[in-house]
């Protein structure tokens, strides 16, 4: 570890942390239906859309109609993305002549798509027409995530309203989220990439002759419009197979960098636009402050452990940390700050290859998605996760004096206690039961590309990163066969949607609730102890959930390591 | 219920119609005429030809030009389209070796890379990123460390001074942004370009 590499991670922080202000200053205002600065050009935009597709911006729905337009949303979103697949052949945007993708894998990548989770088992430069990264790929980018921040304001309305049946209007949240919020960040961001050197074009493949005269097939297409959203939104499904470690999907330190801003900015940001609509911001900085602590000491692991390499790196003497599966302009740092950033967020991008990671480096990014991915986590998701286990804790902070439970202003009780468990417990279902059939099913276990624990840790990997809805991999497991398109795809579906309709649950019942003004007995949740509380409820759910497997996977390699044992 | 159907299919349209068609297509126009060489790829041209992109590495084996890093891109075998064979540097298939910190492959791997670069530069340390594969399989970039362990050879190869050759690193080395951001870095391609140049004058 370098003071330079420690300069680099603690500016990340601040750049972050500076901007959760205003920005959760301008969401406040866009979902509060304010006036902002866009609205003179987006205002009537607006009102076209809502005209043609008959929405009544008025109108506020009940939790249940907005699960179900929620619902409903995915289901139009999952059919674009398949058709588009399966079509692409007969279809424009085509000039390098790709042929349908097959059907498990179409139904893998949308199911994908729709969930947030961004999996790559296609190859993007081999598999997908231009048509598709676009009409496929890029638009869900931005509705899922607009769907997911959508229904973090629909949650965090329930603490802040009270008496009340309604939690909004999910198609007037989604439009105004991709209208105002991921739209003309995108345009700004699209072209500094551009500018950075990332390709946009819908040109054919080049066919250049090298120095040594060999002939070189390079891969453009419009890269830049669809990696802005898909760090911006915590989408994670690259252009391109090796996703932001290829030279085009990330050429250069200062494009790493604010790609790795732009996966936490939206989320942090929404810890702000949670204190301010309960009416007290440092409740949304007290969040920001759990996050923080967190992925502090995430970064800190993984950092600590690719500088130090491995033994076998060790034991010929090459020294500057592992190199295996990193690229020289990020190097361990920018490698290592990277991997967590998009684990904690539910992004799933990779700048490096997860997979060649040491086997506590490797530990880190399987334990932040393991957690739920709450260390400020997916655009919207990383807020209503993080809202079920600030509820779990404050349930047993309850328990602790043997009052009733409440969280600014609103009183926690059985139905929502038991709500969040449901959603809780529906992760180590998918990630712990999926695992388990397939080690024992020998067609799964072929598709392991390392022997030993490490082939443990790829499939366990692989079902963490999908239940979590994360997307990135150790990519070395052969994820597209019949088996992992669909066992996968059912872990992104339940991972998805049997966390939605329970924080939905937990809205619809809490801004029914009558607001109690605080009194001297109510459990104050701006300070260290509540940081300290909701850390630690964190770190034991998860930790006795999957302790176990992850001694038989990235522990035990460790300890193989440090022994001499190679597989 | 039914009343939600309605926005369910018009909004998705709609929406669709702009993010995925309208911001897209407006962007590659708006890009290309801002900046066209980066939208085409950042290629390089050279007598008429495109010899590479300066962002995207290539292989070198030949003695006179500085290598890049081992790559792990593979094709699919043109004689059983099922399998894969190796690929360095196959710029429409990127991807890494995905071997594990245990890997015995790996193992293998490195001690003969560094077995092989120990006896073509005895003095030098072997520099950790000349014998790893990158992520992408496509990294243009060598570290400063790893293009000085070359000079000997290609100085050799070429005929030409130490010295000379040492200056065109150094003049082809690009430090972090501002001091701070990315690591110490040289693209191959650049570096055998300038040395083609030099050689040629």
């Amino acid at each position: 570890m370098t003071m330079i590499g420690w300069f680099q991670i603690i500016l990340f922080c601040v750049v972050i942390v500076a901007l959760t202000k205003p920005l959760g200053w301008y969401m406040t205002r866009v979902f509060g239906g304010e006036r902002t600065f866009l609205s003179p050009l987006l205002r009537p935009i607006e009102a076209g859309i809502y005209r043609i597709s008959g929405v009544d911006e008025r109108r506020e729905q009940h939790w249940l109609t907005y699960t179900i337009a929620v619902l409903l949303f995915h289901v139009g979103g999952f059919l674009v993305i398949y058709g588009v697949m399966r079509l692409q052949a007969a279809l424009p945007f085509n000039p390098v002549g790709q042929g349908a993708v097959a059907e498990d894998l179409s139904f893998n990548t949308a199911m994908s798509f729709i969930t947030n989770t961004n999996w790559q088992n296609y190859g993007g430069e081999s598999t997908l027409s231009y048509l598709t990264q676009m009409v496929g790929l890029t638009h869900q980018n931005f509705l899922s995530a607009a769907t997911g921040i959508a229904l973090a304001m629909a949650l965090i309305r329930g603490f802040s309203r009270a008496s009340v049946r309604t939690v909004g209007n999910f198609w007037v949240d989604v439009t105004r989220c991709t209208l105002y919020v991921l739209l003309p960040i995108c345009v700004v961001y699209t072209l500094f990439l551009v500018w950075q050197g990332m390709p946009q074009t819908l040109g054919d493949y080049v066919e250049a002759t090298t120095l040594e005269g060999a002939k070189q097939t390079i891969a453009v297409g419009p890269v830049a419009s669809q990696v802005a959203i898909k760090m911006l939104g915590t989408n994670g499904g690259g252009f391109f197979n090796a996703n932001a470690a290829h030279p085009f999907e990330n050429p250069t330190a200062l494009s790493n960098f604010v790609q790795m801003l732009s996966i936490f900015t939206l989320g942090a940001a929404l810890t702000n636009v949670f204190g301010r609509m309960v009416g007290n911001q440092r409740q949304g900085w007290a969040i920001l402050s759990v996050m923080g602590v967190l992925f502090l000491a995430g970064v800190a692991v993984t950092y600590w452990a690719e500088a130090n390499g491995t033994s076998t790196l060790q034991a010929l003497g090459l020294t500057g940390g592992n190199m295996e599966g990193k690229e020289v302009r990020f190097g361990i740092v920018a490698s290592s700050l990277f991997a967590v950033i998009t684990t904690a967020a539910s992004c799933g991008a990779v700048n490096a290859m997860h997979d060649s990671f040491t086997a506590l480096g490797g530990m880190i990014p399987l334990i932040n998605i393991e957690l739920g991915e709450i260390i400020v986590g997916g655009v919207g998701a990383g807020m209503y996760g993080m809202l079920l286990f600030v509820i779990l804790a404050i349930f047993v902070a309850g328990l602790m004096v043997g009052r009733t439970p409440e969280y600014v202003g609103k009183k926690i009780e059985a139905r929502e206690v038991k709500m969040a468990m449901l959603a809780i417990l529906v992760l180590p279902l998918m990630i712990l039961g999926w695992t388990a059939v397939a080690v024992v099913y020998p067609a799964a276990v072929a598709s392991m590309a390392n022997a030993g624990p490490h082939g443990f840790t790829e499939v366990l990997y692989a079902y963490t990163s999908a239940a979590g809805n994360n997307g990135s991999a150790f990519a070395g497991l052969t994820g597209n066969t019949f088996f992992y398109n669909l066992t996968l795809a059912s872990a992104m579906f339940v991972g998805r949607f049997f966390m939605i309709v329970p924080a939905m649950a937990i809205a619809g019942s809490l801004a029914a609730k009558k607001s109690i003004p605080p009194s001297l007995g109510t459990f104050p949740t701006t300070g260290g102890l509540f940081i300290g509380l909701v850390v630690g409820v964190i770190l034991i759910i998860g930790g006795l959930t999957f302790f176990p497997a992850l001694a038989l996977g990235p522990i035990v390699e460790h300890l193989a390591m440090n022994a001499g044992n190679l597989f | 219920m039914f009343r939600e159907i309605r926005p369910a299919i018009v909004l998705l349209l709609v929406l669709t119609a702009i993010t995925g068609l309208a911001y897209p297509l407006a962007m590659t126009a708006i890009a290309e005429a801002l900046f066209p060489v980066q939208a085409q790829g950042s290629l390089i041209g050279k007598d008429g030809k495109v010899v590479g992109s300066a962002l995207i590495g290539q292989e070198f084996k030949d003695d006179k030009y500085f290598h890049g890093r081992p790559s792990a891109t593979s094709a699919p075998d043109p004689s059983e389209s099922t399998k894969t064979v190796p690929a360095p540097y196959n710029a429409a298939n990127s991807g890494g070796s995905n071997l594990g910190p245990t890997s015995k492959a790996l193992a293998d791997r490195l001690k003969e890379d560094v077995d092989k670069l120990k006896a073509e530069n005895p003095n030098a340390d072997v520099p950790v990123d000349l014998v790893t594969t990158s992520a992408s399989g496509l990294d243009p970039n060598i570290s400063p460390e790893a293009a000085q362990f070359q000079v000997p050879r290609v100085a050799k190869a070429r005929n030409l001074p130490e010295e000379a050759v040492k200056q065109l690193v150094a003049a082809n080395t690009e430090g972090r942004l501002l001091g701070l951001l990315g690591e110490p870095r040289v693209n191959v391609l650049a570096l055998n370009l300038a040395l083609d140049r030099a050689a040629a004058k």
